[in-house]
């Protein structure tokens, strides 16, 4: 357990150094800045002595192993969007909108979704089954910003129940929860669905049925446990998406947010701002994987990682 | 009694019997599949004939008309800046397909090497590609494509290349697991003894063997181009004025829709029937190629 644990820790550790070193040249090796003659004409002197003072001057590799280190210590560099704070501090101010929204958000898709998809399996065929494949699909296939700008058009263009975007208000949050929920609710609803119809077959199933037990205790006790177990590892990664990946809700709907910041950092070429989000979001994806497979072994004491022992 | 059986068993020569013979009957009879591939298909000759079908050039802008609601001269309603909404929507399947295709061509172009050569070779070869695809995965997908258009610059084949870079990894994937199941087996063996040489194996042995689910993977990845497209367009980072994009045309109407709601519905009607169409069909060839999938 311990040298699996660490293996896959070396191997988050060596993708996670190969993101930031691709990132980083990928961004100076293009032509063009934040300090572009064209967009602020400067003396050369002028110029020089900001590219000095953010240490642009310097060679490539020392840019980097600098910026890593100040990285490692939280430390990464000042915004050029908004040079009075830090990137940390940035960060900090602009992830609690897309935070509050994600917990909203993971909290109603899984219980909704596996809601949804025990029933559908419960009553396979029926048309509350059918209804939630279709309602799978739909939320797959459409983006969600299709979704976002339909519920405007109904919520605050035709009804007037709503504002059609903004953030502070409890109203903000209905139309962007209900977005973005679709696509991960979809996703839980297939895989409970179709785990449940497998542990149905199951012979433990049978054998529980055959010793007497009653529908509602063959369900819970013996179906629900084997089959929410396999969810965890396709749960588990789903989190730091949606942590950190509400670009579109957050642009549909005028929310303050993370994602906002990083495609305005995108237009600015802030590359501090764009670095600090894209080692975040490999960061999270790297840990969440992680503990889901830990987890996962914990859960289920059939699995063994090293596989020493069993077939 | 058998008497009339034999003339009925002389007349009645069956069809040979293919792959995909059978994939196209059992294609067929799944409604929403055939529906799907119908709409693809008009999407395509609107992609096509945009020139002949749109009622002006998707650039003419007549700024007397602009933000004119839906009627007889302008089906859909004109823009801000008095452009015929309908036109621009024919012109924008052009752009979503040609992205769709493009990028798919890039992904298989990347993709379908790399993992026949991982598959088929292993050692060293095999182990870096293992670990380029750890790290492209690693990478926050959409945000990456995201920033490599801030790096490229907007634009339409910017956005091809940023998408293709993106998208090559599934296929590669694939490929590499088809052929490592395939170097073991005995026509390949066989293949290998009289000299054939990879290249070979791939175009003789690997490729028919892998098209069911490479074609499938072509079909559901047509779809993903499309939204991606949509999606880096209604950020504002994907393709430019005047070419005529369903994402961007969403993004625009955002200003617009509290009072001109037609604005925002066309486009989002238009990229959601894309979406369904593509996505029907690609699981109907799914369902169809491949009887043994899970239906997940």
């Amino acid at each position: 357990m311990g040298r699996y644990i660490l293996g896959r820790l070396g191997g988050l550790l060596i993708a996670f150094l190969l993101v930031s070193i691709i990132t980083f040249l990928l961004m100076h090796a293009v032509p063009g800045g934040p300090f572009d003659e064209l967009k602020q004409p400067l003396p050369p002197e002028a110029k020089a002595n900001i590219l000095r003072k953010y240490g642009l001057d310097r060679p490539i590799w020392e840019q980097y192993l600098r910026y890593m280190w100040g990285a490692i210590h939280l430390d990464f560099g000042i915004p050029f969007q908004s040079p009075t704070e830090t990137v940390t501090e940035l960060i900090a101010r602009v992830w609690p909108p897309t935070l509050q929204l994600a917990t909203v958000v993971i909290l109603l898709s899984y219980s909704l979704g596996m809601f949804f998809g025990i029933i559908a399996a419960i009553k396979q065929n029926s048309w509350i089954d059918h209804a939630v494949t279709a309602m799978a699909t739909l939320g797959f296939a459409i983006p969600n910003f299709v979704v976002g700008i339909w519920l405007i058009l109904i919520f605050s263009v035709t009804l007037h129940w709503l504002p059609t975007g903004g953030w502070g208000q409890p109203e903000n949050y209905i139309m962007p929860v209900l977005v973005y929920s679709a696509a991960p609710m979809a996703m839980v609803a297939r895989y409970t669905r179709v785990n449940m119809l497998e542990s149905l077959r199951a012979d433990y199933v049978r054998t529980a049925r055959a010793k007497g037990l009653t529908e509602r205790t063959v369900i819970f006790r013996h179906i629900l446990k084997n089959a929410l177990i396999p969810l965890v590892t396709v749960l588990g990664p789903q989190i730091p998406n949606i942590a950190t990946g509400s670009i579109f809700i957050e642009a549909t709907f005028r929310i303050p947010g993370l994602g906002r910041y990083f495609v305005t950092s995108t237009y600015n070429r802030d590359y501090p701002m764009i670095m600090a989000t894209m080692l975040l979001a490999a960061f999270l994806w790297g840990i969440t994987y992680l503990i889901s497979d830990i987890l996962y072994t914990v859960i289920d004491p059939r699995v063994r990682l090293t596989g020493r022992g069993n077939p | 009694m058998t008497t009339p059986m034999l003339p009925r068993l002389l007349t009645h020569i069956p069809q040979k019997r293919t792959l995909w013979r059978d994939a196209a009957r059992s294609f067929l009879k799944n409604r929403l599949a055939t529906a799907g591939l119908v709409v693809v298909a008009i999407f395509i000759i609107m992609a096509v004939f945009a020139d002949v079908l749109a009622p002006t050039p998707y650039y003419r802008s007549v700024l007397n008309d602009n933000l004119q609601y839906p009627s007889a001269r302008h089906l859909m309603g004109t823009d801000q800046v008095g452009r015929d909404l309908l036109s621009r929507i024919i012109y924008g399947t052009r752009t979503s397909l040609v992205v769709g295709f493009a990028v798919q061509a890039i992904a298989f172009a990347i993709g379908l090497p790399l993992g026949a050569l991982a598959g088929l070779r292993s050692g060293w070869v095999d182990f870096i590609i293992t670990r380029l695809l750890e790290v492209m995965t690693a990478f926050p997908g959409f945000l990456f494509a995201i920033f490599l258009m801030s790096i490229l610059g907007s634009g339409l084949g910017n956005v091809i290349l940023a998408i293709g870079v993106t998208s090559w990894i599934e296929v590669c994937r694939l490929t590499r697991g088809q052929s490592l199941a395939l170097r073991e087996r005995e026509f390949v063996v066989a293949a290998r003894s009289y000299g054939a040489d990879d290249w070979r194996i791939v175009f003789r042995q690997l490729l028919p063997h892998a098209l069911p689910p490479l074609v499938i993977m072509l079909a559901l990845g047509i779809p993903s181009a499309i939204f991606a497209e949509a999606g880096l367009s209604f950020l504002g980072v994907g393709i430019n004025d005047p070419i005529p994009s369903w994402g961007k045309m969403v993004s625009e109407s955002l200003g617009y829709i509290r009072v001109y709601w037609y604005l925002g519905l066309f486009p989002t009607l238009a990229i959601a029937l894309a979406m369904l169409s593509f996505n029907f069909l690609g699981d109907g060839l799914r369902d169809a190629l491949d009887p043994t999938m899970y239906n997940v």
